[in-house]
């Protein structure tokens, strides 16, 4: 196999599609005829629906059924996460959820649904009905240590304290190692806040009979685990449900959650299979969805003169919500991850995964690790400053060494990564003469320049199953079309996929033909997108299929050329005889022929699963440049650039593209967002568009993104992760360049304008005299 | 789909207004950028609306024979951006309305609509109050002519008899003759949103440009209206242009001004950068006039 | 009260069209359900993400807060008018092609049409106001950088500027000479 499309940066295969607006999404496919669903959400933060008289909204021209809690005659709690499924119970994500309930534990919960002819008629009923609900209304609580506390209110009577997750990592002896003398202690709290996703297509589905079964389309990164996931929801086999998922605009891991298939699947039963849609509005999306975790940590650092670490402690709370969704997962991986980053021979780990009467926090890009990369890269610069040295140089003392070795997940750091991504960063934006010059500013308006890091892990392996299933049917004329249970949801999946396989099999990438939209009756079974393992996993199953198919590909020339199939190759879609080069037969004329022969017809296709039982660490940095207008209370990133270490990058302009995305969404939430409740009722304030200020065209500048390739020993083709990466090390980076630019060290997100007010009064850098 | 209970479509002002008396309960229509929202919000669910968005009489600036600039209500934000007259005379209003929402908002907000919604956070509104603008309403009796500090009642009321629409906004020759005027929008991005404050200044300098013969100041977001802050304005009022003065001048207006805390910006923030606007916007005032600070 | 319709006469993608519409209709629904044009999205429904957007008499709105009847003889682009009858691409919609500008697609149709309407109009717009005249649009996955490359680099073709339109790329890290107070 030889690299023509590997490595090359090849247009997406969707791309003239979506620049033509032909393209089809979920609601462009849905027939104008369905019925509107529209959900009915609790307006406590915690309380008992007591009754809800459905009377009047009944009554609305144009409502065909109002369905409340009450009308949910079996119990079927179900998950929710887009996680493999485990056929040991102790492995199975937590089932707390239902498709409707009467004991709502945030506001926005769902307690009922209208369905109507026409949305006027929907929401005129819904408006309605959201007066006609008696409820009991209950103490609620929206903070994660607060709900542990003994007297909060209880969420899930399985769950005391609200904790639904608690794990420990120890190692060493930390109480011993710090009676070292001469060592420097840090300590600091770090806490970041609530966002959300915002793909720009809300989540939407719609369901209808067919047969005795249901179908149901919808905007998913996990069309395999919604199967599975309705069939736990409403009782009924898996098998009777069938799910497609179109084009999706953009998921983030929101869409890795089944959201409200269950719900709308249910409906359809009970209206004898019609067909009904639920477009969830986008300040339904913001609440109603899934959110990325707020997380608090605490964490202290012991070190010697010469800047190692002595001993280290960790500890983080983890704020989730009023459903399980992810469970464990997210606290878990920040945890995992701290002690491998800088590692320190005596450290003592804690987090806490706690219920709260929140909106549901789930998976967003990065699962956890742009929380915890915030902590950790605002603690190592806090300790690099301790010691009064340079933070990039602290770093590369102590980071994670070459030949690395993680005994769980058996991953390995095979290359100098970090010390390449640096010195490529700091070449890019000019780091060492920014640091110099930014040195001692005083005035109104200053700059500063920092860098962070992270290290990500690839897939989710061994925490659970790592599978992938490829087929490959090929056409008369030799071109191809494949399916996978990896899905396209922006990030270019299809065209690295067909890249791979128009490699691995030796024929031209305009013969291979992806199936895009998943259809679990169709494609072969996948879990879908999630992690930054797409490319990793899909490589395997894709490398093993397609040499299967070239393996018949070429037994068929035998049966036509009359050479052995040890002489026979593949190249550019032509049958070659390797002895001396001379060109066969065509990829089509013998796939024409082998149809249509007499003797042995045959329609070439593979088909294949890969169990994958490797994982991969993926590396990178961020450095950031600002300039802080002090009396204003604005920071204003200047310059960005990211270098990552994915391994081979398969598609340079698609790489591209997700470190962009990254970057992004890790300036807003460095800068910008944040979601908000009202503490006095529970409500949410800004989950809109408006208010919830996620960045605009205004609020960036240039972004860059540069790779350093350390070819991946593990992988199919090279590859490792780089979907969720770039959003971890953005903030910390920006949070450092401020402090350098103004001395202040912000240990909170976001540094807006609210933050930088507040902390710079506190310093005394702004006369606050008149603005008591 | 909107949940609009009737729509009446004005032909003409003089429809307009007699729609207006046919219908009282009727809410007007203009672009619809707030309007519209609102229905989809339930506030104004299930209502009736008189839409005058089609118009094409209230579009447009022009100066009218008094040698007021007349801006027509309908007309576009980026339309006022655009326009040769608004540019020459009062660039800073054309800055101001550029600053709202998105381009796209730009292209179907009015200045009609941003001003009769009532709100304090409207970009134009205290640019308009710091030009002392006249609104101009038409109703069954004729024209009438409001300055806009009356205009401005309280909170989303302005004052609108039932008969009446807006039709004009216009700025007198006194106002805008010599004057240079500077707006800084205080946001929490650069785009697509609504102001945290607002704060509009302009100034007129003396002949030889040592001092500053008039500054008028108006703030959005600082009180349940806009508002101008006088104190301030009577204290810089034949000052020399010196960098003092300037920083007094912007100490006053917390004098006039009231901000509320809401979860969208504390009042301190607000009080804080409502000062250090005021400074740095008069300061772009006496550049643009020619002046100079300290000179 | 029962609903209220109109004809509604307009030019839609350079074509002389008329459709009887419910009053209450925005010019999304119509340009959705009535004629098919779905490259028009929903996003947000309040005229904040832009992934309605559509040309109305050459300037960019939000269909979404658009009444239905306000299109009245109106001439109205969407994304499907800029493809040609035999499939031919416009520069702008290639050159989202070309550089990356487009990933899940959802925001690509406003983004376009905005765009056009910027090279459209001749002018040579500095990087400010280029990120302004997009800035009414909210994309989440490709954080704006390869977008803005491919209208700079269309807008420096169409007046000429190949070899600066090559350069775009290229200019990575920016230099500010000066400080930039917020005024």
């Amino acid at each position: 196999m030889s690299n023509k499309y590997i490595g090359q940066a090849v247009k997406r295969l969707d791309a003239r599609d979506k620049a033509m607006g032909r393209i089809k999404y979920a609601d462009d496919l849905c027939d104008k005829g369905a019925l509107i669903i529209r959900v009915l959400h609790s307006t406590v933060a915690n309380g008992i629906v007591k009754s809800i008289d459905t009377t009047e909204a009944e009554k609305v021209p144009g409502v065909v059924k109002v369905f409340t809690c009450f009308d949910l005659k079996e119990k079927h709690y179900y998950p929710t996460a887009g996680h493999p499924w485990s056929t040991d119970p102790a492995h199975q994500d937590i089932a707390d959820r239902l498709i409707m309930t009467d004991r709502p534990l945030f506001y926005g919960d769902d307690i009922g649904a209208v369905v109507a002819e026409n949305e006027v008629a929907a929401s005129q009923a819904l408006s309605i009905l959201e007066k006609a609900v008696v409820y009991e209304e209950l103490p609620f609580v929206l903070e994660a240590q607060e709900a542990m506390e003994e007297d909060a209110p209880l969420l899930h009577e399985k769950y005391p304290n609200n904790v639904l997750g608690h794990s420990e990592v120890h190692m060493g002896n930390v109480e011993e190692a710090i009676k070292e003398p001469g060592l420097t202690k840090v300590e600091g709290w770090y806490e970041t806040q609530p966002v959300q996703h915002c793909h720009i297509e809300n989540f939407i589905c719609y369901a209808y009979g067919e047969g005795d079964r249901t179908v149901i389309v919808s905007s998913t990164q996990i069309p395999h685990i919604v199967r599975r996931v309705v069939g736990q929801a409403t009782g009924m086999d898996w098998g009777k449900f069938r799910i497609i998922k179109p084009y999706i605009g953009g998921g983030f891991g929101n869409k890795q959650d089944v959201l409200y298939e269950p719900l709308t699947a249910w409906i359809s039963i009970q209206l004898g299979g019609r067909l009904v849609k639920l477009d969830v509005p986008r300040e339904e999306t913001f609440i109603c969805n899934r959110i990325r975790h707020a997380i608090k940590y605490h964490i202290t650092s012991w070190m010697r003169p010469d800047g190692s670490f002595a001993a280290r402690t960790f500890k983080a709370w983890c704020n989730n919500g009023a459903y399980s969704s992810h469970c464990h997962a997210i606290a878990a991986k920040g945890l995992n991850a701290f002690p491998q980053l800088y590692p320190c021979d005596n450290f003592d780990g804690e987090t806490w995964t706690v219920y709260t009467n929140r909106s549901v926090a789930g998976a967003m890009r990065g699962y956890g690790m742009p929380q915890a990369s915030y902590a950790f890269e605002c603690h190592t610069e806090d300790c690099a400053r301790a010691m009064g040295m340079d933070p990039l140089e602290f770093r590369r003392q102590n980071l994670m060494p070459v030949g690395y070795y993680h005994a769980f997940s058996k991953n390995e750091l095979y290359s100098d990564s970090f010390n390449q991504c640096f010195d490529k960063g700091a070449e890019i934006i000019g780091y060492f003469d920014k640091v110099e010059k930014y040195k001692n500013q005083t005035g109104d308006i200053r700059r500063g320049i920092a860098v962070s890091t992270y290290w990500y892990n690839t897939a989710v392996y061994p925490i659970a199953l790592e599978t992938s299933s490829c087929r490959i049917v090929m056409n008369q004329d030799g071109s191809v079309q494949f399916q996978l249970g990896e899905t396209e949801i922006g990030q270019g999946a299809d065209t690295v996929a067909a890249q791979m396989i128009a490699d691995t099999v030796g024929i031209p990438l305009d013969m291979v033909h992806p199936m895009s939209c998943q259809d679990t009756d169709i494609t072969p079974f996948g879990t879908g997108v999630y992690a930054s393992r797409g490319t990793y996993t899909l490589g395997f199953s894709i490398k093993q299929t397609s040499m299967l198919l070239k393996e018949k590909i070429l037994e068929a020339a035998h049966q036509f050329t009359r050479m052995p199939v040890f002489n026979l190759d593949i190249v550019d879609g032509m049958i070659i005889r390797k002895t001396d080069g001379r060109e066969l037969m065509t990829i089509g004329e013998l796939a024409l022929s082998k149809l249509y022969t007499t003797e042995g017809s045959q329609h070439l296709t593979a088909e294949s699963t890969y169990q994958i039982k490797s994982n991969a660490y993926s590396f990178g940095c961020c450095f950031a440049e600002v300039e802080v207008d002090i009396p204003m209370c604005r920071a204003r990133l200047l310059n960005i650039v990211n270098v990552h270490d994915c391994g081979q990058v398969i598609n340079p302009m698609l790489a591209e593209g997700q470190v962009h995305g990254g970057q992004s969404m890790g300036i807003g939430y460095a800068l910008s967002e944040k979601l908000m409740w009202d503490t006095k009722t529970g409500k949410p304030l800004n989950n809109n568009l408006l208010d919830y200020k996620m960045s605009s065209f205004m609020d960036h500048p240039r972004l860059n993104a540069a790779f350093v390739e350390n070819y991946e020993p593990t992988s199919a083709y090279g590859t490792k992760g780089l979907g969720e990466p770039p959003v971890c090390p953005v903030a910390p980076a920006i949070r450092n360049a401020i402090g350098q630019a103004t001395g202040i060290y912000i240990n909170e997100l976001p540094l807006s304008p609210h933050t930088l007010f507040r902390e710079f009064t506190e310093a005394g850098l702004i006369d606050d005299s008149f603005a008591e | 789909m909107y949940d609009i209970k009737a729509l009446y479509e004005a032909e003409s002002v003089e429809h307009a207004v007699q729609l207006r008396q046919e219908h009282p309960e009727a809410q007007i229509l203009a672009g619809g950028s707030d309007v519209l929202v609102q229905i989809r919000e339930g506030r104004r669910a299930g209502c009736e609306f008189i839409s005058i968005y089609m118009l094409d009489e209230l579009r447009g600036v022009s100066i009218d024979e008094e040698e007021n600039i007349r801006i027509g209500s309908l007309t576009s934000f980026s339309h006022i951006t655009k326009d040769p007259i608004i540019q020459k005379y009062i660039n800073v209003l054309g800055e101001a309305v550029d600053m709202v929402g998105g381009p796209q908002i730009r292209a179907i907000g009015t200045i009609g609509g941003n001003t009769c919604n009532g709100v304090t956070s409207a970009d134009s509104a205290s640019t308009l109050m710091a030009w002392d603008a006249i609104i101009e309403l038409t109703g069954a009796n004729g024209v009438r002519r409001v300055p806009i500090k009356d205009f401005y009642i309280k909170a989303k009321v302005v004052d609108i008899k039932p008969d009446e629409i807006q039709t004009a906004i216009l700025i007198p020759k006194a106002s805008y003759e010599n004057c240079f005027g500077h707006y800084i929008k205080y946001s929490m991005r650069n785009a697509l949103d609504i102001a945290t404050t607002g704060c509009s200044v302009n100034a007129v300098l003396s002949a030889d440009k040592k001092s500053f013969e008039r500054v008028r100041i108006g703030y959005g977001v600082a009180a349940p209206i806009p508002v101008r802050a006088y104190t301030a304005e009577e204290f810089i009022k034949g000052k020399e242009i010196t960098e003092e003065n300037i920083k007094k001048f912007a100490e006053t207006v917390l004098e006039d001004i009231n901000p509320r805390d809401s979860w969208r910006a504390g009042k301190a923030l607000r009080r804080h950068i409502s000062v250090v606007m005021a400074e740095r916007a008069l300061k772009e005032c006496v550049e643009l006039a020619g002046g100079e600070i300290n000179g | 009260m029962d609903n209220q319709y109109k004809v509604v006469h307009c030019t839609i993608n350079g074509k002389e069209v008329s459709q009887i519409v419910d009053v209450r209709a925005s010019l999304t629904d119509m340009l959705r359900n009535d004629y098919r044009l779905t490259s028009v999205k929903k996003g947000c429904e309040v005229g904040e993400c832009g992934a309605c957007t559509v040309i109305i008499n050459g300037e960019s709105f939000n269909s979404c807060i658009y009444l239905a009847v306000w299109a009245e003889g109106k001439e109205i682009w969407t994304l499907e008018g800029l493809t040609g009858p035999g499939g031919e691409l416009s520069d702008i919609q290639q050159a989202f092609i070309d550089e990356g500008a487009i990933q899940c697609g959802f925001c690509s149709p406003g983004f376009i049409l905005t765009s056009w309407e910027i090279v459209n109009s001749g002018r040579e717009y500095t990087d400010d106001e280029l990120r302004k005249a997009l800035s009414g649009h909210l994309c989440r996955c490709t954080g704006y950088e390869n977008i803005f490359r491919a209208v700079k680099k269309t807008m420096l073709r169409r007046l000429g500027k190949n070899e600066e339109a090559e350069l775009v790329n290229s200019q990575g890290i920016t230099e500010y000479p000066d400080p930039m107070p917020f005024k």
